[in-house]
């Protein structure tokens, strides 16, 4: 399958040469002996929304640790481009003594912006995930989404270039599940950043890529990948058609095969 | 609330079932611990009538105790000096002879200044051992064990040391009062700035924030609910440092534990009895005080269901 996704950043792609996200024969062992990666090539370029699925165990977190520099691959090279980078965890991270707006002021802040510049950003960030009218909320005061909508403004105030989410979303209900994937690709196309993506659910995979890339169990490795052809932004009722059905169909056949070998 | 309730607190900071005791315990004296949840989908009117009926056990109890101990007066016959009415302690050592009443709770309020100033020394003393310990692993390596023995040393077997040392006046209470009071806070402290969650520390991580910045901007405040529950535990020790500090160090202004010594002495039993519970008061309005700094503090945003 070689469909090349259409890019929805038409205008940066002059620059496109270099991969923002460059890994090649990528390993990774832990002092404790644990061998996570091995033989790891993965690019991501600029327009691309990369998911990255796999068993539980198999490396995904540690792949985007080495993307973000929280950690030293032990093989190979992993190149990263930009120092843009955007990454959200799994839980919200929210500092619970901040309200919404001291929260998504934090990483300007810790990169000495001025305060109006902090504040600006963090406004404009607030709007771009709808908690407009919440910026006095504090953590507790937010549902599961909300909260993931303020993680990720926090990120969107770096004007990243390069965003890492590692299971974003899950533990949000379905519902809340697809409408933030909705706005997340609302933001990619704006925004224009390249992203990689972790999650469980194949069909948040398909959704939301560019390109679906495989892992097979701890070693991981990448067993094998899948571009997605629909396009930017996606019309949620793709999710009914038979093409999408048998793109879930052949990744999940992948996903159980890399699981198994 | 007791040194026995207190008493056992080795380990890294408060267990839930301690925690639970003083929320009961706090409940009981009327700054009841109610999730905020709970709280915002109250109503005020709900909320008034949860606290009457929050009320109620306790003064049940109350009065039951009160009832026992005119039964106890009554048993002892002829020997129920030892154990003076409830109105016998209010009429004979509070309204009675001229003074004493004064005398008691002028002892009180030198106990209590003890107990304050050791619980500042001790706290500020407890959080900078723990923020050094928290920064510098050699140092919580090489000095984390000594504030666990700290705890174990029985204080009385230090008491004529630091009299030789410190004279027997204030100093010396205040001293015994540091010693019985720190360690909560050291604990406490050191157990909330390591809390904090890996995925936050990386997100500071990853802006490289230096360490006096995750310090500050995370860890510390982070810390503050612990620190406050150890606040509020050495607020309730410091009156039991300052009460032992009283009975040994005697000279100058007797606190109120020297003043007991002395009734004891002279069989001024109901004295004794409204000197005792004085003392007790002061232990139950120092953790209530400390409590309400601590729920102002922080209550607005802690979550305790995280
Ligand atoms: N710092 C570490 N030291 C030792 N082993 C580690 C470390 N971090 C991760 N591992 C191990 O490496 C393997 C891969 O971990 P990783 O978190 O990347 O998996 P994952 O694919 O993200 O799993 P999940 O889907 O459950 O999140 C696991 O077996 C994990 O136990
Ligand atoms: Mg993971």
């Amino acid at each position: 399958m070689a469909i090349t996704a259409p890019s929805p950043m038409t205008t940066t792609a002059v620059d496109d040469e270099k991969p923002l996200v460059d890994f090649r024969n990528v390993a990774m062992k832990f002092p404790n002996g644990t061998v996570a990666l091995s033989g790891v090539d993965i690019t991501v370029d600029r327009g691309e929304f990369v998911t990255v699925v796999g068993p539980s165990g198999c490396g995904k977190s540690t792949l985007l640790r080495i993307a973000s520099g929280l950690e030293q691959a032990s093989e190979g090279t992993a190149t990263v481009t930009t120092d843009r980078i955007g990454y959200v965890f799994q839980d919200a991270t929210l500092l619970a003594w901040r309200d919404v707006q001291r929260n998504v002021e934090l990483l300007a802040e810790l990169n000495r912006r001025p305060k109006a510049e902090r504040r600006e950003k963090a406004k404009a960030a607030i709007d771009l995930v709808g908690l407009t009218g919440f910026e006095k909320n504090l953590p507790k005061q937010l549902s599961g989404g909300m909260k993931m909508r303020a993680s990720l403004a926090r990120s969107l105030t770096l004007d990243p270039e390069l965003f890492l989410f590692d299971e974003p979303f899950g533990a949000l209900d379905e519902i809340t599940r697809e409408r933030l994937n909705d706005e997340l690709i609302q933001l990619f196309v704006r925004e224009g950043f390249a992203g990689m993506f972790i999650t469980h659910s194949v069909s948040e995979a398909v959704y939301l890529s560019t390109r679906v890339v495989v892992m097979s169990g701890r070693p991981g490795k990448i067993v094998r990948a899948f571009d997605i052809p629909f396009p930017m932004p996606r019309d949620p009722d793709i999710r009914f058609t038979a093409e999408f059905a048998e793109l879930v169909g052949d990744v999940s056949h992948a996903l159980r095969e890399g699981h198994q070998g | 609330m007791t040194a026995t309730e207190m008493s056992p607190f080795i380990g890294s900071a408060i267990t839930e079932e301690q925690q639970e005791q003083q929320e009961q315990l706090a409940a009981a004296i009327g700054v009841a611990d109610m999730p905020v949840s709970r709280k915002a989908i109250t109503t005020q009117g709900q909320r008034i009538s949860r606290g009457v009926r929050a009320a109620l056990p306790p003064i049940a109890v109350f009065l039951v105790v009160l009832a026992a101990w005119y039964g106890v007066n009554a048993v002892l016959g002829a020997r129920n000096f030892l154990v003076p009415r409830p109105d016998q302690v209010i009429t004979e050592a509070i309204v009675g002879r001229t003074g004493q009443g004064l005398q008691i709770l002028q002892s009180l309020l030198l106990t209590a200044e003890v107990a304050v100033i050791g619980l500042a020394i001790a706290s500020v003393l407890g959080i900078l051992w723990a923020v050094l310990m928290s920064q510098f692993r050699w140092f919580q390596r090489s000095t984390y064990p000594y504030a666990v023995i700290l705890q174990c040393i029985p204080i009385l077997a230090l008491v004529p040391l630091i009299g030789v040392w410190f004279g027997y006046e204030l100093n010396a209470r205040i001293i015994v009062c540091v010693m019985i009071a720190l360690f909560p806070m050291v604990a406490n402290t050191l157990f909330g700035l390591q809390s904090v969650e890996k995925s936050q520390r990386e997100l500071f991580q990853l802006q490289r924030a230096s360490r006096f910045t995750v310090l500050t901007k995370l860890q510390f405040p982070a810390a503050l609910p612990s620190i406050f529950v150890g606040l509020r535990t050495s607020a309730g020790l410091a009156v039991v440092g300052a009460i032992v500090g009283d009975f040994f160090f005697q000279r100058g202004t007797p606190g109120i534990g020297s003043l007991m010594q002395t009734y004891t002495r002279l069989l001024s039993y109901p004295q004794l009895f409204a000197a005792i519970i004085g003392a007790s008061l002061l232990g139950v309005l120092m953790f209530f005080i400390f409590g309400l700094i601590g729920k102002v503090a922080v209550g607005k945003w802690y979550d305790p269901a995280n």
